[in-house]
């Protein structure tokens, strides 16, 4: 295989983007990558999108993306894997470039989620959950995760200031990302006096509904070098997949997929996650943060709430997570997460991430986790500094 | 929803029909082709019991638009003797007395209706056994 890198980055605004279509938004996105990465072209196009058919009634994805971002008759893919769908975008042309196939591609990502009512995107979004066997019975994925939480919190004896505390960093980080979604701090106690959603998870344990897009650019490190520009390697992917129901896995309280993505990628990197210096995971709610960096081995099981509420996991803390204000104060437009979270770690070990959100000591190496569904699957890639 | 998707669920859902794999005992609930475990593809059908223990639960305040009506409504999963576990709504009982552990019955129950000429679905929902 060839050694990959990243050489160019491109991300929006993300919201609630009224004035903007879908091919619009992946466009604009497409366009900084394009411009970053001063390539004249792209040899392949891959877009992660959930359901461009439930949020615009609009498939064939990657058809009409690489006509819209000026690049004529080349192959294109539209790649879903539910929530998950960025990264595995960036995984499908890692390995397009990987194997030789192709020398430039691009990765991207797009939802537009404001085109339907809030229960039409509570439907779309429930599309990756076991339709016969748990959307049947009436399940939303804040149900999904309020059930994990709900067995979590029991076993681990956790607070709800612990919970609270993830969503309280989220903002504090995203404050300080002029392209996230809600850019401003929340107080501690906000979180429990919001609306209830799924008990026991309020409205500020949840990622938002978001319009935005994604998009990053890969060729050989050979090529990099020749267009001398900043090399941020990709050094290891994991992907695995788990029980579509949740009530189907051994265990309510960890991840399987995410485990096994993560352990799958530090190997392929030779790297334990001690060497990694900050990691963007999947928060779709405060739950799934606590649990994602037990299940990635950053924290014993039962330790990660404790973790969060102690700071361990904050930018001047002994493992930054989510420094973009992750999923939930950056936003989640489900298929353009995974790659938003890319640029965030590239920024980072560029040394470039904006407003004092950079975090010391010149990181080397950066995790990004991002998750299926209520955790079906799950996609891990880790990049370093070449 | 296509009445199709409704029919082809009953055995399920009607009659609670399981499988176990004839070679290792692994058991599956809605039953599938292969068994996971050891690969054989031959299955015998059984009837899952009708009692269950919560593991835990959720109560629904914002849903799906075809569960608007009956909003807020409490949904969890439960585990059989057996090992096997299912998700479903939690019925006939105020939701405050909720607790994960709780012995639970399955009893028969209309889901939802769906769609403009009103298609009735049914299956199963949990409810407590107080006693």
């Amino acid at each position: 295989m060839r050694e990959v890198a990243v050489i160019g980055i491109g991300i929006m605004k993300w919201g609630e983007l009224w004035e903007k279509s879908f091919r619009n938004i992946f466009s604009e996105a497409a366009l900084n990558a394009i411009d970053d990465a001063g390539v004249d072209h792209i040899d392949s196009l891959y877009v992660g999108c959930m359901s461009g058919g439930l949020f615009v009634g609009q498939e064939h994805v990657g058809a009409i993306m690489a006509d819209y971002i000026g690049q004529k008759h080349i192959p294109a893919a539209h790649v879903e894997s539910a929530c998950a769908s960025g990264g595995l975008s960036f995984r499908q042309a890692y390995m397009e470039v990987a194997s030789g196939m192709s020398d430039i591609v691009m990765a991207g990502g797009v939802e537009k989620m404001t085109d339907v009512s809030g229960d039409g995107a509570t439907y779309a979004l429930a599309t990756a959950a076991d339709q016969d066997y748990e959307v049947f019975h009436g399940v939303t994925f804040p149900g999904l995760y309020a059930m994990m939480a709900r067995a979590y919190m029991k076993k681990y004896k956790t607070t709800r200031a612990q919970l609270s505390a993830v969503p309280y960093k989220a903002h504090l980080n995203g404050s300080k990302n002029p392209y996230a979604q809600y850019p401003f701090p929340i107080k501690l106690k906000d979180v429990e006096n919001g609306v209830m959603v799924a008990d026991p998870l309020h409205i500020l344990d949840c990622s938002p509904i978001t319009d935005g897009a994604a998009a990053v650019i890969l060729t050989t490190v050979d090529i990099a070098k020749k267009l001398k520009k900043p090399i941020i390697k990709i050094i290891g992917s994991g992907m695995a997949t788990d029980t579509i129901a949740l009530h189907q896995r051994e265990t309510l309280t960890s991840l399987k997929s995410t485990e096994l993505a993560g352990e799958r990628a530090l190997k392929m990197a030779g790297k334990k996650i001690d060497n990694v210096d900050l990691i963007e995971v999947h928060d779709c709610f405060s739950i799934a943060e606590i649990i994602v960096t037990e299940s990635l081995g950053l924290f014993k099981p039962g330790q990660g709430a404790k973790a969060a509420a102690d700071g361990l996991t904050a930018l001047d803390g002994k493992i930054p997570v989510n420094t973009s204000g992750g999923l939930k104060a950056k936003g989640h437009p489900v298929g353009a997460t995974g790659i938003g979270q890319v640029v965030e770690i590239v920024k980072q070990l560029r040394g470039e991430a904006e407003n004092g959100r950079q975090i010391k000591g010149n990181p080397k190496v950066g995790m990004a986790q991002n998750m299926g569904g209520s955790g079906a699957s799950a996609v891990v890639h880790i990049l370093e500094v070449a | 929803m296509f009445p199709a998707r409704i029919w082809r669920e009953m055995p399920q859902r009607y009659r609670l029909e399981a499988a176990k794999c004839t070679k290792c005992g692994t058991r599956y609930y809605p039953p599938r082709l292969v068994c996971k475990e050891c690969g054989s593809r031959k299955f015998e059908n059984y009837t899952l019991p009708e009692e269950a223990i919560l593991q835990t639960f959720t109560v629904i305040r914002t849903p799906a638009s075809q569960f608007s009506d009956q909003a807020p409504y409490a949904i969890g999963i439960a585990k059989f003797d057996d090992g096997l576990q299912m998700m479903a709504q939690i019925a006939d009982c105020e939701v405050e007395k909720i607790k994960i552990g709780m012995k639970v019955r399955l009893e028969f129950r209309k889901i939802q209706v769906d769609g403009s000429h009103g298609v009735l679905s049914y299956s199963y929902k949990f409810v407590p056994k107080w006693y």
